[in-house]
């Protein structure tokens, strides 16, 4: 590797950041040239966003050197990164969802908001982002609200731009137009840091890549001449485990969705319309799509925390669900189980020992009560099974589900739901911000419920994750629900086509 | 240098600790407003926290104002542990003072062993009549129990002073806004002779107990709990919402129904203008105090029901004015509340090789 | 004969719904910051107890005011302290607060129970400074929070404070400020009641406004105008039971003296019983500490 033209445009030496529990960062090197579009690539928690809240002046390091264009600095807060000329896309938008752009982009760039809309249309023309500056962000889509961030980030001018996983909210197509604008960019002397677990999309776009393993570089490399395995073994230190779906034979229907609407509790929020689906036992049906297209009301819906106007407008286990709630569901034959998106505060109480979150939904299917009263030795024994059977990582049952890792916590989660055998299985995200490793075990506890005859419906951001695992794959749009298409008949651009809320010229489609 | 950061689970210790920490912090904030005041610190302190428990009636004075304190933080326990803010325990305690002694004053000369049961009962519906209403209006219209529970301890208060000074003034009272005293079968029997205390401080002993099996052992207790702390997860596992808030405001509102009734049914003998100074306010404390368990209200109720009884001691024997007593419970939950950080988050001492790099790097 | 009646019914409405109104403008600049302060009734008291002792002693009604402010301010620093220094439950630590109040009030006016002071309040048409004050302080916040950019931060603080402060603002500074004002303003409420609503000073005589001023914020969907409406409403009441008692209707006292905390739980009732009105309104992260990562 040679070194890049001196100086370069951002360098950092001798980078650490320790958390209570965790390393984030541990001897971190990085340098960036002037135009250079380059990749940090790591797996979920291998430190990437604590590495660009560093640069960014969101986090500071506990020790190491930051250089900018050669000269040392001290980045201690966003305003100073801002006026150095750092932009940053955060992988979480920072807007405020009831002001409108302009209100947003004049918050935060302190730029004077006279004549702020026509530079901002005149900057969304000119990279290909158009927004309209006096529209409310809430009424923007996750993509525009994305382009809002990159205007903004545009407005300042900046030297180097940080992209922390823009693609997971894009279409396909929306991802192919973002490349453009930031290899025009590039072009236009703006570095460029982009920062994904996705290796395809980096072996398309940067010209350089730094991997991080736990906290740690693990290497350096020029993904346009490396293979998505040489990268996954910088990246894991293996390939990328595979969970091979073997053949099946779809039973009878054991959950469906009757043309279902239903308005969203949140203001914010996407009202469900007419949403139909069938998911039979021994199948595995998909459900992609970007969230806050209905997602959420889409899953109060199965779960029966948003009751439906009719009792057959949902039926599990041939029994019409629509008006039960949540614990009468899970109590349905051999039940609903269900693994919400939100993990802490939702699928688990943060606070309590994961024996009481073994009993939060266990208590009926795996009898852990009596009368009014808790058996505790029966709690006890279940969540320690769980812990064995799926290999969570903790010192025992008594341990606070916060003090879990992401992934130990979903493995948990998981665990309980699949070990009390539901008819129907919910999956919301299974593996979202988990290691790969843990991503792979969960893949694997669908695939095994599939073989055990379960209709398991998983609803994903993660086209990679969906095509590995699914028999059908549908797309959520808009609060619609296209038509499903077998996995292997399903290729990306049909599914982009879907995700823009296009369901016209199916071509191989099931009803 | 030191730093605070999270643990990675609130600490058990710690949460045992800080109620004393805080009673500890109160205590120093006490010598100094008495020294303050040129008082002598120590026997100050003796008269406020030492003389009360000297005697036998001092004593029993204790337990008799511990024993409403406790019964009004039992039920908020449950209510607070389900994320429910009942802070109308007053009221709902002027309710049941009303209503058990309504039920007194309607049978005069009734001798029967029912009565007191009856009054009892009658004060226990008082009291959750009175919590029914934010319970109902917060599962039916989504208004803010806080409020409208606060709201109703004023309207109690206005309603018994009503009552005594019009419809219930005792007739041969020269005009007093207060009721007739109660005949004897209506009275509460005492513990001990020399003492005012009565029987219902053991039956609050025991409902200690009952409050403490509820919250740890039973399903249901679980649920309320979850539904505290979770919310989110408390409507996944399908723990009914509206059900918890009823239970909640229900349960709190008997408990201190039945502190109310025990009032008037024993030291007072009669309904009068005021019928508490202040037992479900400080019962908030108490509740805090207590960590929101059973026990823990228990030892809380003891620690307030001497701070109530130090305020009267330091009255007559240093010419303070019992006011004081009300700041020393405001200090006490502040100094919790403080105390409290440390249960989830920790000094850790920043090892002196890394911290001249973190003042370059943060410069 | 009407006209001076209306004029004098006018002017009492406006001197009583003042309290209300500064306490309440104060709580929801709070509010919108993000922060729940239930210590209002605490801090009047704290206000009303300051102002009256300094005025007895001084004979000035303007320090007794600025002592109100003071010590309300003092109250709500306290409480900003616990709530954003050391991340309490803010609900926790704004009872705490109003118990606090309470008992720190009683203490300190212990030796001015039964004394009544004369504070002369210039008046403008009849109606005295501070009350105009009150009303001139609707359209001003009204117009800082809306048309300001410190105002646009305010709100942006009391909605998305991670987002604040990954774009590179200090949220619990501004958290702050608007605890402090909340708290002087509170305190300046306490003052006009025992200054010129009643000129004396009794052991909890704001008899729950503070309470009735937080119901306030939420009656008018933490909007300033709307404040001032609410509270001439509640003005308007204890005017109208102040009359009702004159003419002697044979209604018990204590029944229309029961009236402003019955409004307060129908006013409520009102304005939760769609529950989108309140999730629109409300600032979302009202109530929820905010831990920076730093």
């Amino acid at each position: 590797m040679t070194a890049p033209p001196a100086p370069p445009r951002l360098l950092l030496s001798g980078i650490s950041k320790r958390y209570p529990s965790v390393v984030a960062n541990d001897d971190v090197h990085l340098d960036i040239a002037p135009g250079e579009i380059h990749a940090v690539l790591g797996e979920n928690g291998a430190g990437k966003s604590t590495l660009m809240k560093i640069i960014y002046g969101v986090t500071r390091p506990d020790s190491g050197e930051i250089r900018w264009e050669g000269k040392r600095v001290h980045i201690d807060s966003p305003a100073a990164a801002r006026a150095l000329g750092i932009g940053m896309v955060f992988q979480h938008f920072s807007l405020f969802e009831t002001l409108t752009v302009s209100e947003n982009v004049a918050l935060a760039t302190g730029l004077p908001s006279a004549g702020l809309s026509e530079r901002i249309r005149e900057v969304s023309n000119r990279y290909g982002l158009p927004i309209d500056p006096e529209r409310l962000v809430h009424s923007l889509s996750v993509g525009e609200r994305q382009r809002v961030e990159i205007v903004r980030c545009l407005l300042q001018s900046p030297r180097l731009l940080i992209m922390d996983e823009p693609t997971s909210v894009l279409t396909p197509q929306a991802v192919r137009q973002l490349f453009a604008t930031l290899r025009q960019l590039a072009a236009e002397g703006c570095s460029i840091l982009y920062i994904s677990h996705k290796l395809d999309e980096i072996r398309e776009l940067c010209e350089r890549a730094t991997v991080l393993r736990q906290g740690r570089v693990s290497g350096e490399a020029d993904p346009r001449v490396e293979s998505n395995d040489s990268l996954a073994r910088l990246m894991i230190g293996s390939e990328l485990p595979s969970c091979p779906l073997p053949p099946g034979t779809p039973g009878e229907v054991r959950l469906k969705l009757d043309a279902v609407s239903a308005k969203s509790e949140d203001p914010f929020g996407t009202a469900l319309d007419g949403v139909s689906l069938e998911v039979k036992g021994g199948e595995i049906f998909g459900i992609a799509g970007i969230s806050g297209n209905g997602q959420q009301e889409l899953l109060r819906v199965l779960s029966g925390e948003t009751l439906s106007e009719k009792a057959g407008d949902v039926r599990i286990a041939g029994v019409e669900a629509g008006r039960l709630g949540p614990a009468a569901r899970r109590a349905l034959g051999l039940g609903l189980g269900f693994v919400p998106e939100e993990r802490l505060g939702r699928g688990a109480v943060p606070a309590l020992s994961l024996a009481d979150n073994a009993l939060l939904t266990g208590a009926r299917g795996a009898g852990l009560t009596k009368g009014p009263w808790i058996l505790r030795g029966k709690v006890n024994a279940f969540a320690r099974e769980i812990i064995a059977r799926f290999r969570v990582k903790t010192p025992d049952e008594t341990a606070a589900a916060q003090s879990l890792s992401g992934g130990n916590l979903q493995k948990f989660i998981i665990g309980r739901e699949v070990l009390l055998s539901p008819a129907v299985m919910v999956a919301a995200q299974p593996t979202w911000g988990v290691d790969v490793g843990a991503a792979a075990l969960i893949r694997g506890a669908l695939v095994d419920l599939r073989a055990k005859g379960a209709a398991v419906l998983v609803i994903s951001e993660e086209l990679d994750e969906l095509f590995e695992i699914c028999d059908r794959i549908a797309v959520l749009a808009d609060g619609r629900l296209s038509p499903s298409v077998p996995t292997r008949d399903a290729s990306v651009e049909l599914i982009g086509r879907w995700m823009s809320g296009d369901f016209t010229e199916v071509g191989h489609v099931q009803a | 240098m030191f730093k605070l950061e999270a643990r990675p689970a609130p600490s058990a210790l710690m949460r045992v600790a800080s109620p004393l920490f805080a009673a500890l912090a109160m205590a120093l904030t006490g010598a100094l407003l008495f020294w303050a005041l040129g008082q002598p610190v120590g026997k100050a302190f003796y008269a406020f926290f030492v003389q009360p428990l000297t005697t036998a009636y001092g004593v029993g004075e204790w337990l008799l104002k511990a024993t409403p304190l406790l019964l009004c933080a039992l039920g908020l326990v449950i209510a607070y542990r389900a994320n429910v803010w009942n802070i109308g325990a007053e009221g709902q305690l002027v309710m049941g003072a009303i209503a058990g002694g309504g039920v007194a004053l309607a049978f005069p000369d009734a001798s029967g062993p029912w009565l007191l049961p009856a009054m009892l009962a009658a004060g226990v519906l008082g009291g959750m009549a009175w919590a029914a209403v934010p319970a109902f209006l917060r599962t039916r219209f989504h208004t803010n129990e806080i409020l409208v529970s606060l709201m109703l301890v004023y309207v109690a208060g206005l309603l018994l002073r009503y009552l005594v000074g019009g419809p219930w003034r005792d007739p041969d009272g020269f005009n007093f806004p207060q009721s007739r005293m109660f005949g004897e079968a209506a009275v509460l029997p005492l513990l001990h002779p020399e003492m005012r205390v009565t029987v219902v401080a053991l039956l609050a002993l025991l409902l200690t107990g009952g409050v403490w099996l509820f919250l740890a052992r039973t399903w249901l207790g679980f649920r309320l709990t979850v539904a505290g702390q979770a919310p989110a997860a408390a409507l996944y596992a399908g723990f009914g919402q509206k059900r918890n808030v009823w239970i909640a405001l229900l349960a709190s509102g008997g408990f201190a129904g039945l502190a109310g009734v025990a009032e008037v049914a024993g030291p007072l003998g009669q309904l009068q203008p005021s019928v508490s100074p202040g037992y479900g306010f400080a019962a908030i404390i108490v509740a805090f105090v207590g960590r929101l368990s059973a026990p823990g209200a228990l030892l809380g109720a003891l620690l307030m029901s001497l701070l109530f009884i130090g305020g009267e001691t330091a009255q007559m024997e240093l010419g303070l004015p019992a006011a004081i007593t009300g700041l020393f419970q405001g200090l006490l939950l502040f100094y919790l509340l403080a105390a409290d950080l440390f249960v989830n988050y920790r000094l850790r001492r920043v090892s002196p090789a890394a911290t001249p790099a973190l003042k370059e790097a943060t410069r | 004969m009407n006209e001076a009646f209306v004029v004098a019914l006018v002017l009492s409405t406006a001197a009583a719904a003042t309290p209300l109104i500064l306490a309440a403008l104060g709580e929801l600049v709070v509010e919108r910051a993000g922060v729940l302060n239930l210590g209002v009734e605490g801090m009047m008291l704290a206000g009303a107890v300051s102002a009256f002792a300094v005025t007895t002693h001084t004979g000035s009604a303007t320090a007794g005011f600025a002592a109100g402010m003071g010590a309300g301010l003092a109250l709500s620093a306290l409480f900003a302290l616990l709530s954003l220094g050391l991340m309490t439950n803010q609900v926790a630590t704004g009872l705490a607060l109003t118990l606090f109040g309470v008992g720190l009030s009683a203490f300190a006016g212990q030796p001015f129970v039964g004394q009544v002071v004369s504070a002369g309040v210039p008046r403008v048409l009849g109606l005295d400074l501070v009350a105009w004050l009150a009303i001139a302080l609707c359209p001003l916040l009204w117009l800082f929070l809306q048309k300001s950019r410190a105002g646009l931060l305010l709100r942006a603080v009391g909605e998305r404070p991670e987002v604040a402060d990954a774009i590179g603002f200090a949220v619990r500074r501004i958290r702050l400020a608007a605890v402090l004002f909340g708290g002087a303003l509170a305190g300046l409420a306490g003052a006009y009641l025992s200054l010129v609503n009643t000129p004396m000073w009794a052991e909890g005589m704001t008899a729950g406004r503070g309470w009735i001023a937080l119901a306030l914020v939420v009656f008018a969907t933490w909007r300033p105008l709307r404040v001032l409406a609410g509270a001439w409403l509640f003005g308007g009441m204890t005017v109208l039971q102040l009359h009702t008692q004159a003419l002697g209707l044979a209604i018990p006292s204590e029944f229309l003296s029961m009236l402003p905390y019955l409004a307060t739980v129908v006013v409520l009732v009102l304005i939760c019983r769609d529950p989108r009105t309140i999730l629109l309104n409300q600032p979302l992260s009202l109530g929820k500490p905010y831990h920076p990562d730093r």
